[in-house]
């Protein structure tokens, strides 16, 4: 049993597509960070439990 | 889907990861991301830092977007002048359809996180600038006048001015003064340029101000846009951002552009051809000198305020 051999478009696009996945990858870690940071900022006011109204 | 429905045929130009990076002319990037920086750091009150570096990173990638759409639209000049046929576009590396579609994208994506990130005076002012590049300066005046770069050199001037808005919200007289500083900059710099790089302009048919008026005229443009651009250099020094280090730096670094300026004007074209624009070429790369060192005594000015060392 053999893997299928890698097809030569696959060889030749190989940079393309690593360097486009490594730029998903930094884009979601930013807006992960973004979050983060904003939440922190701002905390997020929960309306109080059994408050007078 | 079969491999039948893919395009298997071996491209030699077959565009590569560098090549979209190419797309968005990354030496113009590092200025941006420069300028924007100073402006940011320089702005009274600050922001988290990490805000800081995705807001100049949203104004890096939102330049970068319009260098894209700039090379798309002018893919046909870029392939008769020698400095720029190797370019993604004319080699034929990128298709225009990719670099158009990639320079929307990046621009609607710059401009909307910056405006979640920081604020929407900060993001209508990148998207401002990514619309006078590729639009006002590309598609309008850089082959209808030979103002062309005077006014085109606003979409350059502008990241100094975002990276402020990004901490104050707003715009105000310091931030004009850096975004006159590198509009009043940009003349005298690329028609330094034009000057030594003559055949490329000619050849694309640019109406760039040495082919319209003359190579004379053009060096008495460059002295007369160093003589403008002196008192706002100068003049940025006594506002809240300037202080004794940019006052000193300016008043050194205005004295000798203002001596290359004039030494340009002193020469003619025999002069010239005979060390082959060696004047031209020094006060070309001095320029690059003169943005580097004004931008970074503000950054020096703001760096050493905590200790009470920076500003008047």
């Amino acid at each position: 049993m053999s893997f299928r051999e890698e097809h030569e478009l696959h060889k030749r696009r190989f940079g393309r597509n690593l360097g486009l996945g490594l730029v998903l990858i930094v884009f979601v870690s930013l807006v992960f960070g973004l979050t983060i940071v904003k939440v922190s900022q701002n905390p997020i006011q929960l309306p109080a439990q059994g408050g007078t109204e | 889907m079969t491999d039948a429905s893919i395009q298997t045929q071996t491209e030699p130009g077959e565009a590569q990861f560098g090549d979209f990076v190419a797309l968005l002319k990354p030496r113009v990037m590092s200025l941006v991301v420069f300028t924007a920086a100073v402006g940011l750091l320089a702005a009274p009150g600050g922001v988290h830092p990490f805000l800081a570096f995705f807001a100049v990173l949203c104004i890096a990638i939102g330049g970068g977007a319009s260098g894209a759409l700039n090379m798309w639209y002018d893919a046909d000049i870029d392939r008769i002048m020698k400095r720029t046929k190797g370019r993604p576009i004319p080699s034929g590396r990128v298709t225009p359809q990719d670099a158009l579609a990639i320079g929307l994208t990046l621009s609607g994506f710059s401009v909307v996180m910056l405006g979640l990130a920081s604020n929407w005076v900060a993001a209508g002012l990148l998207a401002f600038t990514i619309f006078f590049y590729a639009v006002i300066y590309t598609m309008w005046l850089k082959r209808w006048t030979p103002q062309n770069i005077v006014i085109g050199g606003a979409a350059g001037a502008f990241p100094p001015m975002i990276g402020w808005a990004v901490v104050t919200g707003g715009v105000s007289l310091e931030s004009v003064l850096m975004f006159a500083l590198t509009f009043m900059w940009t003349p005298p710099h690329f028609w330094a340029l034009a000057l030594f790089m003559k055949s490329d302009y000619e050849e694309a048919g640019v109406p760039m101000l040495t082919v319209t008026h003359g190579r004379r005229t053009t060096r008495r443009h460059v002295l007369a846009y160093t003589i403008l651009l002196a008192p706002v250099a100068i003049g940025l020094g006594f506002t809240s951002i300037g202080g004794p280090i940019y006052l000193s730096a300016a008043v050194i670094m205005n004295a000798l552009f203002l001596k290359g300026a004039w030494d340009i004007l002193r020469r003619d074209e025999d002069a010239a051809e005979a060390d082959k624009y060696k004047v031209e070429k020094r006060f070309f790369a001095f320029s690059l000198l003169y943005l580097f060192l004004h931008f970074g005594a503000i950054l020096a000015e703001a760096a050493l305020r905590p200790w009470g060392l920076g500003g008047w």
